[in-house]
């Protein structure tokens, strides 16, 4: 098996508020290899983009923001280490694509000159060589005449090109981790068939781990290896993609993939009743329970995860009473 | 399908003047909507797909008058909407209502629910006495319960919200409703409850809907006909069964090859990505506005503009190549 690139064991992030704890992240697990694409698949405040961020070391500085857990990068425990330190991997060793790509870019710099920062703060390249390696980070994401674009600012790309040269610029280091957060949501179809036939390409060459965050599962479906599915701050099932989709555990990753139209299907979306809890009030036990079909008492306690196969984790008391019948 | 169109689009166009460079002495002109005729019948759904600038949420405006055309006619059963005066206009508007996307946008923060949807009732002098039951049964309709009604908006989330701005536009009985991006803003599991509702809805009132999206999978799963834009211009319009047997128009194969499909084991065929950008509505490409990004581009698609044109069985599709 490749190498283990990213580790997150038991990963909390709660936020002190005035209306009390948040807890974003409650208990996340997962592990991504080198050359591998884990998506994390959710709905809006699900904890999915704050699992990245506390990955990335962008949340956990403040007080109000209470981390606990582990993360390990490549072996090192990022939560042993300090603020600089943490600073220094970021961009180099490990690196973010949001999904706006205009807010991610200066305005007021011109795209090549934003690539070429990288090199020139992490590797101190002179500042010749650094848009040497701007103008070749921008032909490799497919901008067409990269040297003349280069000195264009954000305003004068398209959308699909601002995402474009926003991929290039987290590439640019060769970094061995990279996590994208909803990278095609703002994008149009046809350009974001585009980005992800490009983000597939490029993870062949690079051969880095790269962490999906998205809420589209048929984006996941294109472009993941293993899944996780997140609800509430937490992972409520992960198995590879293949599995995931074809033998769903779980009544909310059911819930979730009856809810999509099919192509060609005019037949009656199943629906899961009610909404996703407020993460001030998050229901007792299973935090699913109020909106499943098959919630019980057991559900009142905290379900335990279960392996139903190798690699297919699920935290359903279902599967625990499946388990102890067989 | 009905003998009898409700509503009748002809030769619809919609210009927006845009600021031209300083001094240049030049009009720009953006074509919002460039040219558009379709019909839509009573009690189905027609769908209204495209990717972003392409006109649809401005052909479903002008559809409702909220923005005035600058060529061409809407007949809503046989009546040219474009000559009516506004005061006759205000007394027809109770006939056809809009759904908009952004639900936290659409409704007034100041407002309790039941202000919200008493509203409409007292601008079209509905006896006050029976505003109350007709709200609780708006209420029922949407799923909120009635005890709800006393709250502000920001204590609903964005689903709740959205069944109140449905209720809304139900509550003069309307005919005819333009859903523009309805469920855009919503989660997957939330999107579900929402177009359930609107096909029940439908059903029970006998509605017709004009449902704008830009997620084909929604609008298949609703719509009766789709209609396929592309730089303000319908491309290729028919049935939903057969814009996905049969996407005749370029364009519409490329769209629908674009959508990800949620199956791990669907092929995508590599060559249906399209290559370049959606051109600027303000320079359209001339002749046909596809032409520079399609892969059977000819000679003559450069020159001339398509016209629509039936290809059996009531498809029609804006291309040379039929």
């Amino acid at each position: 098996m490749a190498e283990v690139i990213l580790d997150v064991q038991n990963l909390k992030t709660h936020f002190r508020t005035h209306q009390g704890i948040v807890k974003a992240v409650d208990g996340v697990s997962f592990k991504v290899h080198r050359g591998e694409t884990y998506a994390l698949v959710g709905e809006s405040g699900s904890g999915k983009s704050v699992t990245c961020m506390t990955v990335m070391g962008l949340i956990g500085k403040k007080k109000d923001e209470v981390v606990t857990g582990d993360i390990y990068f490549k072996g090192t425990n990022l939560t042993r280490l300090s603020l600089e330190d943490r600073r220094r991997l970021r961009g180099k060793h490990m690196a973010i694509i949001f999904q706006d790509p205009m807010t991610s870019l200066n305005p007021v710099y011109t795209v090549g000159t934003q690539i070429a920062e990288m090199p020139i703060i992490h590797e101190g390249s002179d500042k010749k060589s650094a848009w040497q390696v701007a103008v070749e980070m921008l032909r490799k994401v497919g901008i067409p005449s990269p040297g003349d674009r280069a000195r264009d600012y954000p305003h004068q790309f398209s959308g699909g090109m601002r995402q474009r040269g926003v991929i290039g610029m987290s590439l640019s280091l060769d970094p061995d981790l990279l996590i994208a957060d909803e990278p095609t949501t703002a994008l149009d179809v046809t350009i974001q068939a585009q980005i992800l036939d490009l983000m597939k390409d490029l993870k062949d060459q690079t051969n880095a781990a790269i962490v999906m965050i998205t809420h589209d599962l048929g984006v996941v479906a294109q472009i993941a290896d293993h899944v996780g599915v997140m609800y509430a701050g937490t992972i409520v099932e992960t198995a590879d993609v293949r599995t995931l989709y074809k033998d769903p555990r779980h009544p909310y990753t059911r819930g979730l993939l009856n809810s999509i139209p099919k192509p060609g299907s005019k037949d009656r979306l199943e629906i899961i009743k009610g909404q996703p809890p407020d993460l001030h009030n998050v229901p007792k036990g299973c935090s699913f329970s109020p909106r499943c079909p098959y919630a019980h008492d057991r559900c009142q306690e905290a379900p335990p995860v279960v392996e139903v196969a190798p690699g297919h984790q699920v935290a359903c008391w279902l599967m625990k009473e499946d388990q102890d019948h067989a | 399908m009905p003998d009898k169109p409700l509503i009748e689009v002809r030769g619809l166009k919609k210009h927006f003047p845009v600021k031209a460079p300083f001094l240049s002495g030049e009009k720009l002109l953006v074509k919002a909507v460039d040219g558009l005729d379709f019909n839509i019948y009573p009690g189905e759904t027609l769908g209204l797909v495209g990717e972003s600038g392409c006109g649809k949420s401005t052909t479903g405006r002008l559809l409702l008058r909220l923005l005035e055309p600058t060529q061409g006619q809407v007949f809503f059963e046989g009546q040219d909407l474009t000559a009516l005066k506004q005061q006759t206009l205000k007394a027809m508007r109770r006939n056809f209502q809009m759904v908009f996307q952004d639900p936290y946008a659409c409704l007034n923060p100041r407002l309790k629910v039941k202000d919200i949807l008493n509203e409409p009732l007292a601008t079209h002098h509905i006896d006050p006495k029976s505003r109350k039951k007709m709200i609780l049964t708006l209420l029922e309709q949407v799923g909120i319960p009635k005890s709800y009604m006393d709250r502000y908006p920001h204590e609903f989330s964005g689903g709740q919200r959205q069944r109140i701005g449905i209720a809304r536009a139900l509550s003069l009985n309307p005919k005819f409703i333009v859903a523009d991006e309805p469920v855009a803003a919503l989660d997957v599991s939330i999107q579900a409850q929402i177009l359930n509702l609107m096909k029940d809805l439908q059903q029970e009132l006998n509605l017709t809907y004009l449902f704008i999206a830009h997620d084909l999978s929604v609008v298949q799963y609703i719509s009766d006909r789709i209609g396929v834009m592309y730089l303000g211009q319908l491309v290729e319009l028919t049935r939903t069964e057969k814009l996905f047997d049969n996407p005749s128009h370029p364009y519409t194969r490329v769209l629908l090859s674009a959508v990800p499909v949620p199956d791990p084991d669907h092929v995508y065929e590599a060559s249906t990505i399209v290559k370049g950008e959606i051109p600027s509505p303000i320079n359209p490409p001339s002749g046909c506005a596809f032409h520079p990004r399609c892969p059977h581009a000819m000679a003559v698609c450069s020159r001339e503009k398509p016209v629509i044109k039936d290809i059996g069985d009531g498809h029609k599709v804006a291309c040379h190549l039929y």
